[in-house]
C-alpha cells in the first residue's frame, strides 16, 4: 500500500506546534514508518517537490501577501489540511495587531520600513481556504496529535474532546481556584485539551484553547468583576493567544 | 537552485532547512572571490514588542514564551529576571535554584534536537534526522530518548515541555511536589550514561579545519556557576566586563534591508558571537569534573574556536545539564509560598540569560500601575547575524573551486553551527504596514 505524503508548513508562529510532533519521541519514527514525510522543513533538508500531498499539516496564521498566496497553493495540492494550533485556527498572538491603531505603530517604527512587508491583520487559515480539522492549542496537546495521525491514518475522523476546561478540572479533581481563591479563571469557556493544566498549578486557566462551543463569555466576565477584576484586567484575559476568535473578540471589545 | 558560470556564481538556498523558522541566505562570488554574503531571515515579523506595551508586567513570560516554541523557558527566564529589577523584587535562593532546574531541562531538550536531528545530518551526509535512522538507529533512538528526559524536567517543573505555565514574576505559581522530582531524578541518573554516548557520538564526526578569532560575549552568573540562568553581568573574551543594566551602551541593533531582524552589533561597529562557544571558552574552569573529563576524552581542549565544533560543546553542555539537574533535585524541597509579594511601581529593569543558542536580553519600563511602557527583546541569533555572514565569507573561500552543491552543503552546515532560533530574531520588530 502507498504511504500516505505528508507536508507540513509554518506560517507566522513560534514553531512550537510543529515541534510537537518532533517532541513525540516514543512515536516519532514509528509515524515516519507509516507516513512519507514529504516535505517538513524543520526537520529535512528535502524541498516541496511541488506535487500533490495526502495530508497537509499547517502551524501559524497569514500575516504577509506571500503566505496569504501560499495557503491557497498548498489548499489546491492537498486532499486534507488540518491546521495545528491557536496561530493557525485564531489568528494567534500576533492577531493582537488586528485592532491596533496603526499609525501608533509606525510612529514606533524602526530605521526603514520599506524593508518591510506586511499584512494589517494575523488571521487564521479558515479565513483564506477550506479547512478539514482543526487542533486548537497555544501549543497543541501532543495526544490530540497522535491521536490525529492515527485516525488519519485508519481513515476515521480524530477524537478530541469539545468540552470546557472547568470540566476537565472537575474530573481532575481540583479545587476551584475561581470559587476557592477568587482568581481569574478562563476555565469555564476554554476549549479542554490541556488535562486543565494551570487549575493544577493554583492559577487561572488562561484559555491557551481558545473558546469552547457556546461559550458564556458575558456571564463569566461578570463573575470576574464580581470577584474585582476590573474592565483592563478583563479586556487583557480575553486578549492573548486566542484574541481573534470572534467569541474572545467580542468580548474583550465589551471591555475597552 | 544555483547558478553558475566560469567564475562567478551566486550560491543561494530560498528556504533553508532543519532550522527553528524561515531563513535563506546567498553567496555571490566574482573572479573566484566571495564578494558579498547575506543570510537573510524572511520570517514574518510578529511585533511582540510592540503589543507588549500596555500589557500588565505580570503576562511578560507567559506572552514572550510565544516568541518561540523551541526556547520559551529562556524567554520567560531573561523576562522575569529583567521584571523583578523594575519591581525591586530579590527572589529567593529555592526559587532562583528551581528556574535553574527548568533551565537544564531545556537546554538538554533543544542541545539534543539541534545536534542530533538538525545539525548531524550535514555531518553524515543526509537529508534528515529520519533518513540518518534507516543507516543510524542506535544514535537516533538514544536522542530521541536523551532528548524526552530533557523534556520531562520541564513539564515536572514548568508544567508541559512547550510554553510552561508554572513561570510567575517574583517566583512560581507552585512548587512542583518533591517525589514528583525524585521520579523525574530517576530518569536522569540513566541519561548520564546517554550523555557521555552522545558526547562521544558528537566527536567521531568529521570537523571541516577551520576557526577565526570571535569576540565571544555571554552572562556571568554571581555565584561561581557555568553561565546559564542568572546574568548578572556580560563579559567577552576581548575583555569586556559590565553589569547587565549596560548593556545597551555597549550593544546595538541595526536594520539592514535582507532581514526582518534587526542585527546585533557592539557600539564600535564590530560583530561578536553568542553561544555554546563563548560559554566554553569563558567559563570552561566551571564545569563540573566529569564534563571535563568527556571533554578531554574526546579532544576537545579548553579553548574551542571552529564553530563547526559548536555540536560536541553542546553534547558535553548538555551531560553538565543531566548532572546540574540531579544536583538541584538532591537538594530540593517544596516551599511554600512558591513566589515573593509583588507590588506594581514603575521602574526600568533588565534581564539576560543564555537560551541554548545564545545569550537573551530583555528590558522593559514600567508604568506607576505594572503596565508595560516599553519592551526590548534582544534574542541571540540577531546578535549573531552578522558573525554568520562573516563565517560564510570566510569559510567557503577555500572550496570555491568545488561543485555548487558542495559549497551550498557547507554553507548550511555553518549556519547550522548556530543553531539559529529565527521565529525569535524576527518577533521584535516595530511595526510597518505595507498599503497595497
Amino acid at each position: 500500500m502507498r504511504k500516505p505524503r505528508l507536508g507540513v508548513w509554518k506560517f507566522s508562529s513560534c514553531d512550537g506546534c510543529q515541534l510537537s510532533l518532533l517532541d513525540c519521541e516514543d512515536e516519532l519514527l514509528a509515524v515516519a514508518g507509516a507516513i512519507d514525510i514529504a516535505y517538513f522543513p524543520e526537520a529535512t533538508r528535502k524541498d516541496d517537490d511541488g506535487g500533490r500531498y495526502d495530508i497537509a499539516f499547517v502551524e501559524g496564521s497569514v500575516t504577509t501577501p506571500h503566505e496569504a498566496e501560499l495557503i491557497r497553493d498548498v489548499r489546491q495540492r492537498a486532499d486534507t489540511l488540518i491546521t495545528l494550533g491557536a496561530c493557525a485556527t485564531s489568528g494567534g498572538i500576533q492577531a493582537l495587531k488586528n485592532g491596533a491603531d496603526v499609525t501608533d505603530f509606525i510612529a514606533a517604527v524602526y530605521a526603514h520600513p520599506d524593508f518591510i512587508d506586511t499584512l494589517d491583520t494575523a488571521t487564521p487559515i479558515s479565513d483564506h481556504v477550506k479547512v478539514d480539522f482543526e487542533l486548537r492549542g497555544c501549543p497543541i496537546s501532543k495526544p490530540h496529535l497522535i491521536e490525529l495521525v492515527a485516525a488519519t491514518l485508519a481513515g476515521r475522523a480524530p477524537q478530541t474532546p469539545a468540552h470546557s476546561v472547568c470540566y476537565e478540572c472537575k474530573l481532575a479533581g481540583h479545587v476551584c481556584v475561581m470559587v476557592a481563591e477568587g482568581k481569574p479563571c478562563l476555565g469555564p469557556v476554554t476549549h479542554a485539551g490541556c488535562g486543565a493544566l494551570c487549575p493544577g498549578y493554583a492559577r487561572g486557566c488562561y484559555g491557551c484553547f481558545g473558546p469552547k462551543e457556546t461559550p458564556n463569555t458575558a456571564a463569566l466576565a461578570a463573575r470576574l468583576a464580581g470577584n474585582g477584576a476590573d474592565k483592563r484586567q478583563i479586556h487583557r484575559l480575553f486578549s492573548t493567544f486566542n484574541t481573534n476568535a470572534p467569541e474572545f473578540r467580542e468580548e474583550a471589545k465589551a471591555h475597552e | 537552485m544555483s547558478d553558475v558560470t566560469k567564475r562567478d556564481k551566486t550560491i543561494k538556498v530560498d528556504m533553508l532547512a532543519r532550522v527553528e523558522g524561515e531563513g535563506a541566505f546567498k553567496v555571490e562570488v566574482k573572479d573566484n572571490k566571495v564578494v558579498h554574503t547575506e543570510f537573510r531571515i524572511f520570517e514574518p515579523p510578529r511585533f511582540f514588542e510592540a503589543f507588549l506595551q500596555g500589557r500588565d508586567h505580570s503576562e511578560a513570560p507567559d506572552i514572550t514564551a510565544r516568541i518561540c516554541g523551541i526556547c520559551p523557558v529562556a524567554y520567560q527566564m531573561s523576562s522575569v529576571q529583567a521584571m523583578e529589577m523594575a519591581l525591586g523584587i530579590e527572589v529567593s535562593q529555592p526559587i532562583k535554584d528551581l528556574r535553574r532546574l527548568l533551565y537544564c531541562g531545556e537546554w538538554i531538550e533543544s542541545h539534543v534536537l539541534h545536534a542530533a536531528m538538525l545539525h548531524a545530518p550535514d555531518f553524515l551526509g543526509y537529508a534528515s534526522a529520519l533518513d540518518m535512522a534507516k543507516d543510524h538507529p542506535d544514535v537516533v533512538k538514544l536522542a530521541l530518548e536523551y532528548k524526552k528526559i530533557g523534556n520531562s524536567i520541564v513539564s515536572a517543573v514548568g508544567g508541559r515541555e512547550i510554553h510552561p505555565i508554572n513561570v510567575k514574576v517574583g517566583g512560581w505559581w507552585k512548587a512542583p511536589p518533591k517525589a514528583k522530582l525524585r521520579e523525574v531524578q530517576e530518569n536522569l541518573k540513566r541519561a548520564l550514561d546517554m550523555a557521555e554516548a552522545f558526547v562521544d557520538f558528537t566527536a567521531s564526526l568529521d570537523f571541516p579545519d577551520k576557526e577565526r578569532d570571535y569576540h565571544m560575549v555571554c552572562i556571568e552568573e554571581p555565584n561561581g556557576l557555568y553561565p546559564m540562568y542568572e546574568g548578572t553581568r556580560l563579559i567577552s573574551n576581548r575583555g569586556l566586563d559590565i553589569p547587565v543594566t549596560e548593556f545597551n551602551d555597549t550593544f546595538d541593533e541595526h536594520h539592514v534591508k535582507q532581514s526582518n531582524a534587526l542585527q546585533g552589533r557592539t557600539r564600535d561597529g564590530g560583530a561578536y558571537l553568542t553561544g555554546p562557544l563563548p560559554r566554553w571558552n569563558l567559563a570552561y574552569d566551571k564545569l563540573s569534573d566529569r564534563a571535563k573529563a568527556a571533554a578531554e576524552r574526546v579532544g576537545l581542549g579548553r579553548e574551542v574556536k571552529n564553530p563547526y565544533r559548536s555540536i560536541t560543546v553542546r553534547a558535553v553542555e548538555s551531560l553538565y545539564a543531566v548532572e546540574e539537574a540531579i544536583r538541584l533535585i538532591e537538594d530540593y524541597e517544596e516551599f511554600d509560598p512558591a513566589s515573593m509579594p509583588v507590588t506594581p511601581r514603575a521602574g526600568t529593569g533588565m534581564g539576560a540569560s543564555e537560551a541554548p543558542r545564545g545569550m537573551l536580553f530583555h528590558q522593559y519600563t514600567l508604568e506607576p500601575d505594572g503596565a508595560i511602557a516599553k519592551a526590548q527583546i534582544v534574542p541571540p541569533t540577531a546578535q549573531n547575524q552578522p558573525s554568520i555572514e562573516e563565517d560564510l565569507a570566510e569559510y567557503i573561500a577555500d572550496i570555491l573551486d568545488r561543485p555548487d552543491d558542495e559549497i551550498q552543503w557547507l554553507c548550511e552546515q555553518t549556519i547550522r553551527n548556530y543553531d539559529p532560533c529565527i521565529s525569535c530574531a524576527t518577533h521584535f520588530l516595530d511595526l510597518t504596514i505595507e498599503r497595497g
